[in-house]
């Protein structure tokens, strides 16, 4: 079992697991970013890898993604960053969030070499479906290194139970269909969802696409273990992609980032248990 | 061997399969269900054929190239005319089958991708027939270069949606589509237009474009030594070749070269590109080092697709189709080889096949015979054509 995994994620009810994508819009961000994340309660990082044809992604990360792409970034550049977080302060599991055809290019071998030598704690590929991922789990669990599974509205009750059980990490619900962005509201059947999934899954589940505002994550703290938040936190440094990109102003817009999160994340009260 | 493929995961031996997030899985069960269904109903077969009859214009007929033939001195080419196909290419056919089983599943509304909007105009034009809703995602830069095309799928009746995402072009044309699909599944088919995508879209297209080689097989009084198909996802040439997979015919795709292999500038997927996964498919597509997709490029919008589908990626590794390469500039030559000679302008992908053919021609004996697929007319093209070969022709 993963340490980090152990320590930050195991048995908890007030998961707060932010995405951001690597190099946007620099290195230097991404790093000063994780970090923010982890004052302000995080309990684990999405480190997305920026990708040309992002299928499960809306505009935002889209967006997000050619930005990054613009400043050469690539799955091992971003598996490479994550010591220089370690260095600076970085405790919490670092999950890598890549598309298929990238890991398939820098191959298995390399992946896990690089996810032995970085540190790094987690893989979630959001096109790698069930049925097409058992060697990847058979070595992730090799590796010590959780494999993120994903389940939607319409996954089926024979493949929910399937997947729950392999299922290591934290289980994944996707609120909605469609792809990643956010949402003013949720379906009211996504409750009865959320339930089915809980009372299958033997790790903690949390909740990601569309969460966006502290009422959403004041509903969902009383059905599941946790949000994932991604466009709100992306929209956000996209709004400050200057800021972040000129040193000078760097800290002052990451703390506009952290307000941001402070207020969205406030119902898990994180930073009254921290302190 | 090969009516083996695709296995119950979808898989041309190493190639296919499932590569789509959770969201869409259902959709595709769905589909899959769907199909199978479909397709051992005596009726809905029975419909199809009587659209492809009586909406269509099939079986469309095999014209023997006999002044072509007689330039080259070699074997005789004789066209399968997709050509003559309501809309005027082979994407019909295909169009039509998926259209009647989005009715029969209870869909109210099909989505489409395109390119140079040969695909979106078939679309356009089964969702009017089929009273369907019809909306087209196309990338604003092809929307740009195919206004004439654009105009017809909005006179149809469709809906084109401009895509701005990624290089605003096909593949990202394809992204939206699907992404769209999946939100929407309720209601909503996704009519592909190639043999591409997750499983079990390229089993589907092949079987709805497998017309070409049954009509040919039995149109042709003996088998042909070669049959030669364009290929771009693929379905031209992968309803073509299918019926012929187990007779002793050898089989030519024909990819887009470009500019020249060399140059970069070409949509060569099986010759330069690497293995890897696009629009859910394992499949050999055009990248980077580090698995960026990239743009491929070809004169012809048709072929200007940076994968291949996944049984023509498995029909040349198991080596039973060879597939070879023709540049922008000699696809024109034949093209105007053959308005010439034989009175037949042809699409400038079809004209990539032609092209193979005139070459091969002159080294085989004049009993021998090339088929080659026509998939589709060139009216669509005389833009291009008349920016590359305005002056010849003027003389
Ligand atoms: C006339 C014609 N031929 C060939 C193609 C290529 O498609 P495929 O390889 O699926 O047959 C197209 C695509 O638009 C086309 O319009």
């Amino acid at each position: 079992m993963n340490k980090r995994f152990e320590k930050h994620v195991d048995g908890r009810s007030d998961l707060f697991i932010p995405f951001i994508v690597a190099g946007d819009p620099t290195e230097e961000a991404t790093i000063k970013l994780a970090l923010m994340l982890q004052e302000e309660g995080a309990n684990a990082i999405e480190l997305g890898i920026p990708y040309s044809d992002p299928l499960a992604d809306g505009p935002v990360i889209q967006r997000a993604s050619i930005r990054a792409l613009e400043h050469g970034m690539s799955l091992e550049k971003a598996m490479n960053i994550v010591p220089k977080m370690r260095e600076r302060g970085l405790e919490i599991p670092v999950i890598v969030f890549t598309y298929y055809n990238l890991l398939l290019q820098l191959g298995e071998e390399r992946f896990f070499a690089l996810v032995r030598e970085n540190n790094i704690d987690g893989l979630l590929v959001p096109d790698l479906p069930f049925e097409e991922s058992e060697e990847w789990r058979e070595s992730c669990k090799m590796n010590d290194t959780a494999l993120i599974s994903l389940v939607a509205p319409t996954t089926s009750d024979k493949r929910l139970t399937a997947i729950a059980k392999e299922a290591t990490g934290f289980l994944y619900c996707v609120s909605s269909l469609g792809v990643t962005g956010t949402r003013t509201d949720f379906h009211s059947s996504v409750f009865e969802f959320i339930d089915r999934v809980k009372s299958l899954s033997p790790i903690p589940v949390a909740v990601g696409f569309g969460v966006s505002a502290p009422e959403q994550v004041a509903k969902l703290k009383e059905y599941c273990d946790g949000v994932i938040v991604g466009s709100a936190i992306v929209r956000q440094i996209e709004a400050q992609v200057d800021g972040l990109t000129n040193e000078e102003t760097q800290v002052e817009a990451i703390d506009h980032i952290r307000s941001y999160i402070r207020d969205l994340i406030s119902p898990y009260e994180k930073l009254k248990i921290n302190t | 061997m090969s009516t083996m493929v695709p296995d119950q995961r979808g898989r041309y031996g190493r190639f296919g399969g499932k590569y789509v997030p959770e969201t869409a899985m259902y959709a595709l069960e769905e589909l899959e269900q769907s199909l199978d269904e479909a397709m051992a109903d005596e009726q809905f077969m029975a419909n199809y054929h009587e659209e492809l009859k009586k909406y269509s214009g099939r079986p469309t007929p095999i014209t023997h190239a006999e002044n072509l033939s007689k330039r080259l001195g070699g074997a005789q080419i004789y066209l399968k005319r997709e050509d003559l196909n309501h809309t005027g290419a082979h994407k019909l056919n295909n169009a039509i089958g998926q259209a009647l089983l989005a009715v029969r599943m209870g869909k109210e509304k099909i989505v489409a991708e395109t390119g140079a909007g040969q695909h979106g105009v078939a679309a356009a034009t089964v969702a009017a027939r089929f009273g369907l809703e019809c909306k087209v995602f196309m990338g604003k830069e092809d929307i740009r270069r195919q206004e004439l095309n654009v105009f017809r799928m909005k006179l149809l009746g469709a809906e084109v949606v401009p895509v701005s995402s990624g290089s605003k072009t096909l593949k990202d044309a394809t992204n939206e589509a699907i992404r769209y699909w999946v939100a929407n599944v309720e209601d909503t088919f996704y009519l592909i237009g190639s043999v591409v995508g997750p499983h079990p879209y390229p089993k589907m297209v092949r079987d709805f474009q497998r017309v070409i080689g049954d009509e040919s097989r039995e149109q042709m009084e003996d088998l042909p030594n070669k049959v030669i198909a364009c290929v771009g996802g693929g379905s031209n040439a992968m309803g073509m070749f299918y019926p012929f997979l187990q007779d002793d015919v050898q089989l030519v795709g024909v990819e887009a070269a470009g500019k020249g292999i060399h140059t970069g500038e070409h949509a060569a997927t099986l010759s330069e590109g690497r293995l890897g996964v696009i629009h859910g498919s394992i499949t050999y597509l055009l990248q980077n080092e580090t698995g960026q997709i990239q743009e491929p490029h070809s004169i012809s919008a048709g072929l200007d697709y940076p994968g291949i589908g996944p049984e023509h990626a498995y029909l040349s590794e198991t080596g039973r189709v060879t597939y070879t390469g023709i540049t922008d500039m000699e696809a024109l030559d034949a093209l105007k080889v053959l308005s010439e000679e034989e009175g037949i302008i042809p699409a400038i992908e079809s004209a990539h096949a032609l092209s193979e053919a005139i070459k091969q021609a002159p080294d085989m004996a004049k009993d021998e015979t090339i088929l080659v697929c026509l998939s589709g007319r060139g009216d669509k093209d005389v833009h291009t054509i008349m920016e590359h070969l305005g002056g010849e022709v003027d003389e």
